[in-house]
C-alpha cells in the first residue's frame, strides 16, 4: 500500500512539473494582460531544441536552458506582436503552435536522420536525485516549487509585481503614475514563455527521454485551464498543477502496464486528463475573475 | 470611394502575399541551414505540384480536406469565437462516413453521415462556451485530443480490416464519389469543398443568420442590444462549422483513391483542422479567399513528395514553411510594416 502511494506520488509530481511552469508563467503573462496560446507550440519547440542542445553540448543542463532560451526568443516574437504592434492575441498564438508542428516533425529528420521519432540518450538526461525501485525524483520539482514560490512572491509582494499586475489591471491608471506599460507587458510575456520553454525543454530532456511530433500531448493547453483554475495565482496553481500531473501520470502508467490495460483499452484512460480538464475549468468559472484587461492591446490616448 | 474599396480588398491580399514570399525566404534559409539547396528543393516542389495536369490534380484533392476545415475556422472567426476542434471533428467524420456506407451503400447517405457526426461532435465546445463560460480555445483542443485517443480505439478495434492490417474497413465501391479524372485522386469531393464555400459565402452575407453571425461577432454587446441573440449565434457557428469538418472527413474516405478508409495510425485523416486554420488565416476568414489559399496549401503538399523524391528534403518541410507564413499573416498591418521599412 505504502509503496504504491509513494509512486503515484513520485509520478504525479514528475508530471505536474512542464503544467506548472506554463501555468505559472502563463499567469504572470496574463497578470500583465497578455494572452498567449501559444505554449502548446513552444513546449514542443523547446522539447526539439533543448534536447539537440544537451546532446551537442554534452550536459543535459545546457538542455533545459537551451529550451528556456527557445520559449524567450519565441515570447518576444509574441511581445512584439501583442505589445508593441498591438496585434490580436489568439492568432499569434496559433501560429506558434501550427509553426511548432512543421519545425519537430521537420526538425527530427533534419536533425538525427530518424522519421518519427528521437531517444534521448541516459547519459544526456537530467540524473534524478532520489532513485527509487517506485519511481524516481527529478531535481527539477524542487526547482519548479522554488521558481513558483519566487514568482508568487514578487508578485504579490514587491513594486515590481505591483506593476505587472497593473498594467494587466488597469493599464491607463498605470500609465498616468508613469509606469511604462508596453515594457512591463513585454517582459511579463517573455517570462512567460521562457518557463514555458522550460517546461518543454523538461520533456525531451528529463522526463520522458524522448523527441516525439506528439510530446507535449496538449499539456500547453491544460496549463491554460490549469491558470483559470488557479485564479491567476501561483501558488494555486501548484495544487491544480498536482491534480493534472496525478491524472497525467496515471494515463501514462496505464499505457505501459498491460494488466490494465487488458480490461480497458488504454485509449479510454489516455484521455481522462481532458476530460478532467474540460470538467475542472467548465466548474470553476463564475468563481474566478482574469485580470480587467486580459487579452486587449493597450493604445494610449 | 471607388479606390478606398479597392484598398480595402488589396490590402489583405497583398498582406497575405507578403506572408506567403516570408515563409518561402525564410524557408529557403531553414533550407541551406540544415544542408539542403533551397533552388532545387522549391524548383521540385513547384514542378510536382503544378507542373503537370497530374500535379494539379494532386493540388486540388489535396486542398479539398483543408479548404473544408479552413470554412470551419473562418465562420468561427466571423462570429468572434476561436473554434480549433476542427481536427477531432474530421476524425469522427471519416468515421461516419464509413460505418453508414457500409450499412446503406450509398454516398448521399455517407455524406450525411459525415455531416451529423460533424454536428455531434461540434455541440460540446459549443455548449460548454454558451451554458458555462468555457474557453471555446481550451474546450476544442481537449476535445480533438479526446476524438484523437477514441477514433484511434474504433479504427483499430471494431473498424479493423479483417483482410488489411493497414487500414479500417473501406467505403464500399457503390457508395464512392467518382472521379473528376481518371488515374488521379480528384473527385466530387473538390467539387463539393468549393460549393460548400459558395455556400458559406452566401449565408455569411446574405441572410439573417449571417448577418447575426456577423453582428455577434463584430460586436456582441450591440448586437444583443439590437435585438440578436449572440448565444444562438455561436451554437450556430459551431454547427455550421462542425458541417464541414465533418465533410472534410467523410469526403477524404469517400473520394480520395487508393485506400477509400483510414490507414493505419490514421495517417489520411491526421492534420487537416491544424492546416485548415492557416488557410482560414491566410484566406482572410473569407470563404473565397479560403478556396485560393486552400489551392496554395494543397499545392505545398502535393508538391512536398516531389520535394522529399527528387531533392532529398524531408517532405515535412512543408510544414516549417506554412507555419511561418501563418505567424507571419499574424503580424497587425504587414503591409504598413513593410511600406514603413522600405522609406527608410
Amino acid at each position: 500500500m505504502i509503496d504504491m502511494v509513494v509512486s503515484i506520488l513520485l509520478g504525479s509530481l514528475t508530471a505536474m512539473v512542464p503544467i506548472v511552469l506554463t501555468s505559472t508563467g502563463a499567469v504572470v503573462s496574463e497578470r500583465a494582460g497578455v494572452v498567449n496560446i501559444g505554449y502548446e507550440g513552444i513546449l514542443l519547440m523547446a522539447a526539439l531544441f533543448g534536447a539537440m542542445f544537451a546532446e551537442t553540448s554534452g550536459n543535459a543542463w545546457i538542455g533545459l536552458l537551451g529550451g528556456a532560451f527557445i520559449g524567450m526568443l519565441l515570447g518576444m516574437l509574441h511581445g512584439a506582436i501583442t505589445v508593441y504592434l498591438k496585434g490580436d492575441h489568439i492568432i499569434p498564438g496559433i501560429g506558434v503552435n501550427i509553426l511548432a508542428l512543421g519545425v519537430v516533425a521537420f526538425g527530427i529528420p533534419a536533425i538525427w536522420g530518424t522519421a518519427g521519432q528521437h531517444q534521448v540518450p541516459t547519459n544526456f538526461r537530467i540524473q534524478p536525485l532520489i532513485n527509487t525501485q517506485y519511481g524516481s525524483l527529478s531535481p527539477m520539482i524542487p526547482i519548479t516549487f522554488a521558481i513558483v514560490f519566487i514568482t508568487h512572491w514578487v508578485l504579490f509582494n514587491t513594486p515590481l509585481g505591483l506593476r505587472i499586475r497593473a498594467v494587466g489591471e488597469n493599464p491607463e491608471a498605470a500609465d498616468a503614475l508613469g509606469v511604462n506599460v508596453e515594457r512591463y507587458r513585454f517582459l511579463a510575456t517573455v517570462y512567460g514563455a521562457t518557463l514555458a520553454g522550460l517546461g518543454g525543454a523538461y520533456l525531451s530532456v528529463d522526463w520522458l527521454g524522448v523527441v516525439t511530433k506528439e510530446i507535449s500531448s496538449g499539456r500547453g493547453f491544460i496549463a491554460l485551464a490549469n491558470m483559470v483554475f488557479s485564479g491567476w495565482n501561483p501558488v494555486r496553481a501548484l495544487i491544480g498543477g498536482f491534480i493534472f500531473g496525478f491524472f497525467d501520470n496515471l494515463s501514462v502508467w496505464v499505457r505501459t502496464n498491460p494488466a490494465i490495460s487488458q480490461i480497458i483499452p488504454w485509449q479510454f484512460v489516455a484521455i481522462l486528463p481532458y476530460i478532467v480538464t474540460i470538467i475542472i475549468v467548465a466548474g470553476i468559472i463564475g468563481k474566478v475573475r482574469p485580470p480587467k484587461w486580459d487579452g486587449r492591446p493597450y493604445k494610449r490616448e | 470611394m471607388k479606390a478606398d474599396k479597392l484598398s480595402n480588398i488589396m490590402k489583405p491580399l497583398l498582406e497575405s502575399l507578403i506572408a506567403i514570399i516570408i515563409g518561402v525566404v525564410i524557408g529557403a534559409v531553414v533550407l541551406k541551414v540544415s544542408g539542403y539547396s533551397p533552388v532545387e528543393a522549391y524548383a521540385a516542389l513547384v514542378k510536382g505540384a503544378v507542373g503537370s495536369i497530374y500535379g494539379w490534380s494532386m493540388t486540388l484533392s489535396s486542398a479539398t480536406p483543408i479548404i473544408l476545415t479552413g470554412l470551419t475556422f473562418a465562420i468561427s472567426a466571423r462570429t468572434g469565437i476561436f473554434n480549433i476542434g476542427a481536427e477531432g471533428t474530421v476524425y469522427f467524420g471519416a468515421i461516419a462516413a464509413i460505418v453508414f456506407t457500409n450499412m446503406f451503400a450509398n454516398p448521399v447517405l455517407g455524406l450525411i453521415g459525415g455531416i451529423i457526426a460533424g454536428i455531434l461532435w461540434a455541440l460540446p465546445a459549443a455548449l460548454l462556451k454558451v451554458y458555462r463560460g468555457v474557453h471555446e480555445v481550451i474546450s476544442t483542443i481537449m476535445l480533438n485530443w479526446i476524438a484523437f485517443y477514441t477514433a484511434l480505439y474504433l479504427v483499430l478495434g471494431p473498424l479493423a480490416n479483417p483482410n488489411d492490417p493497414n487500414k479500417t474497413l473501406e467505403v464500399p465501391a457503390s457508395a464512392r464519389l467518382p472521379l473528376l479524372m481518371k488515374g488521379s485522386e480528384l473527385s466530387l469531393a473538390f467539387i463539393i469543398a468549393i460549393v460548400a464555400a459558395v455556400i458559406t459565402y452566401y449565408i455569411l452575407w446574405h441572410t439573417v443568420l449571417g448577418f447575426e453571425l456577423r453582428a455577434s461577432g463584430y460586436n456582441e454587446r450591440a448586437a444583443q442590444y439590437g435585438g440578436i441573440n449572440p448565444k444562438r449565434a455561436i451554437i450556430w457557428s459551431f454547427v455550421i462549422g462542425g458541417i464541414m469538418s465533418g465533410l472534410a472527413g467523410a469526403t477524404e474516405v469517400m473520394g480520395r483513391p487508393p485506400s477509400y478508409a483510414i490507414s493505419q495510425g490514421m495517417a489520411n485523416i491526421y492534420g487537416y483542422g491544424f492546416d485548415g486554420i492557416g488557410v482560414s488565416l491566410v484566406g482572410r476568414n473569407h470563404p473565397i479567399g479560403i478556396i485560393f489559399s486552400g489551392i496554395f496549401f494543397g499545392a505545398l503538399k502535393a508538391g512536398a513528395t516531389y520535394m522529399q523524391i527528387d531533392a532529398g528534403v524531408p517532405l515535412e518541410m512543408v510544414k516549417v514553411v506554412q507555419g511561418i507564413i501563418v505567424v507571419a499573416v499574424a503580424v497587425p498591418g504587414l503591409w504598413d510594416l513593410v511600406k514603413k521599412v522600405v522609406r527608410r
